[in-house]
């Protein structure tokens, strides 16, 4: 079953400009799906058309098949959103903010503050619970605005950005928890700009720019797609002569302890390490110059960007 | 999420948290919506009631304290009910969390329907503590309670209607207060608080029938001594229309989402 199904969606803003171009996206039941672009693709606007923050100008959108134009209640139940902004009453507490979302959605009050309790705990905010949210952290901000969409346990996830400003230890935390509720059954949209973050929890992604989809696939085969990769190699002793002659489609000294090799997909690091051995070079590390996903989605939004600049 | 409730009972649920955000809202900073108005009240009592009123004397018989008390009560309903809808809503606009509201399954008019108990509560409780305050500086006999709960009823869900609206226009704070402060005022004012119409000369007279307030301040009074300016049935009949005007159009702005959603 899909998740969510756009078709022809389209927004143009009073302004005249035109955020979507008429988007067609599915996204399977269960899956963690990425939805990446460039600023101003229109990533938000599509999530704020999906949660009813935004009007369409046309084309519809069906979550778990119900269609949003004939019963929006019904969609909306299903969806939980943490959206990029902060958007809760700073002068509320973490408690009462979770709790009345809850209420929103129809739970009793009761079992609210149940699930407020367990979701507050789950985001490690239960100590902070009574502090005014306006006196949180910026990723206390953040887990709370989680711990929001949670509460009445959606089917769909969509998070908007939900790690920006977030420090490495919390948001790898973040990330644990959210491959913990995919695992679960919830269906997880997430937009992103740390395209590490995409590439390690995403099954499948759909890049968004200038109101199109540029591509739609599944991670690992949106990556095979990269047609070379470049990886910098820290060697033992510095080269003071020419870079060996190499298996690869480029080699480049960076500095006399540092080569860059780029390799195509037909060409192997065991050849490289072959060549280098000979020669007499060790390798002590390696590592991609850029992550993958990172490196694609360069290529995509440049190649975009002639074409319409060509055009 | 199944929970085993009807959608209605579910709607029901979303209505009563809106109504308890709105009511703890109004308890928490009770400093700013609950005692202005009775200090207002207290000086209007001892300056316009005690000092001045005094060398007034009766007003269609009423002595001036009694008859200006459900003026005050009203006026105080008003602002208030007023008050608490345009800054509330306009606050969750600014600060963005009317999106809680708006991504959630509650239907447009439940919304509408719990920023207005919003503004009846305060209204009512406003209303009440002007009330305390009056029974501190004279007497009040009431002839017709229903009347007198309705009127109270209907003028505050009026105002709350209007704050809604004007909040939904709203870009900047200064907007929320220019509709207080420019007609609000005024029609309250000229709304036969302190003074009964038939002071007025013929022209002025006629054009108070074309302020709202006068229906709804004659209508309360009629409540309390069986006095008013203007017929109460026509009265009546003319709040409820005008509350069902304006609900009409609030449910209009916000099923379109104007001024919250691009």
């Amino acid at each position: 079953m899909l998740a969510l199904s756009l078709r022809g969606l389209t927004k143009t803003y009073q302004n005249g400009t035109q955020a979507l171009k008429g988007i067609d996206l599915d996204v399977e039941e269960g899956d963690f799906f990425a939805l990446l672009g460039p600023n101003g693709a229109g990533k938000t606007t599509s999530i704020g058309i999906v949660t009813s923050l935004v009007n369409k100008t046309a084309g519809s959108v069906k979550v778990f098949g119900i269609d949003a134009d004939r019963d929006l209640e019904a969609a909306k139940s299903c969806i939980g959103l943490v959206p990029q902004e902060f958007n809760f009453n700073m002068f509320e507490s973490p408690q009462t903010i979770v709790t009345n979302q809850a209420g929103f959605y129809g739970i009793p009050l009761a079992l609210a503050r149940e699930r407020a309790e367990k979701y507050l705990r789950k985001l490690q905010l239960w100590d902070k619970r009574k502090a005014m949210a306006r006196s949180l952290s910026g990723g206390m901000k953040r887990r709370l605005m989680i711990a929001r969409a949670l509460v009445h346990e959606p089917r769909l996830l969509i998070l908007d950005e939900p790690t920006a400003g977030v420090d490495i230890e919390i948001r790898r935390s973040m990330w644990e928890f959210l491959r913990e509720i995919n695992e679960a059954g919830t269906t997880i949209i997430l937009t992103t700009h740390y395209l590490e973050e995409a590439e390690s929890l995403c099954r499948n992604v759909a890049i968004i720019d200038k109101g199109r989809i540029a591509m739609h696939d599944c991670m690992q085969d949106v990556l095979r797609r990269l047609h070379s990769e470049t990886f910098v190699l820290n060697l033992r002793e510095p080269l003071s002569g020419a870079v060996p002659v190499l298996p690869v489609a480029s080699a480049e000294l960076v500095d006399p302890s540092t080569l860059e090799v780029e390799l195509t997909q037909q060409q192997d690091l065991n050849a490289v390490f072959t060549a280098l051995t000979a020669a007499n070079v060790h390798v002590i590390s390696m590592r991609n110059k850029v992550n993958r996903l990172e490196e694609l989605f360069m290529r995509l939004v440049t190649q975009e960007g002639t074409a319409g600049s060509a055009a | 999420m199944n929970l085993g409730k009807s959608r209605a009972s579910r709607t029901f649920i979303g209505f009563l948290t809106i109504l308890r955000r709105e009511y703890g809202r109004i308890i928490r900073i009770w400093g700013q919506t609950l005692v202005p108005p009775a200090m207002t009240a207290t000086l209007y009592f001892i300056i316009f009631g005690g000092l001045i009123g005094q060398r007034v004397g009766a007003f269609d018989g009423i002595p001036y304290m009694e008859f200006i008390a459900p003026g005050l009560i009203m006026q105080a309903v008003i602002t208030t009910s007023y008050g608490n809808v345009v800054s509330s809503f306009f606050g969750a606009k600014f600060g963005k969390h009317i999106e809680e509201l708006m991504v959630s399954p509650l239907p447009p008019s439940i919304i509408l329907l719990g920023y207005l108990g919003g503004g009846l509560i305060r209204g009512f409780l406003v209303g009440g503590l002007v009330t305390i305050v009056t029974l501190l500086f004279t007497h009040l006999h009431v002839d017709h309670p229903l009347l007198v709960v309705a009127s109270v009823v209907l003028t505050s869900v009026t105002f709350s209607l209007g704050g809604f609206i004007n909040a939904v226009f709203a870009k900047t704070f200064d907007q929320i207060n220019w509709f207080p402060t420019f007609v609000l005022t005024p029609l309250t004012y000229f709304g036969g608080v302190f003074y009964s119409i038939s002071v007025l000369p013929g022209w002025a007279q006629h054009l108070s029938h074309a302020n709202p307030v006068l229906y709804m301040v004659n209508t309360f009074r009629y409540g309390f001594y069986s006095h008013s300016d203007v017929p109460v049935g026509t009265a009546f009949a003319l709040m409820l229309a005008t509350v069902a005007g304006l609900f009409a159009l609030a449910y209009v702005l916000l099923k379109r989402g104007t001024g919250i959603r691009d």
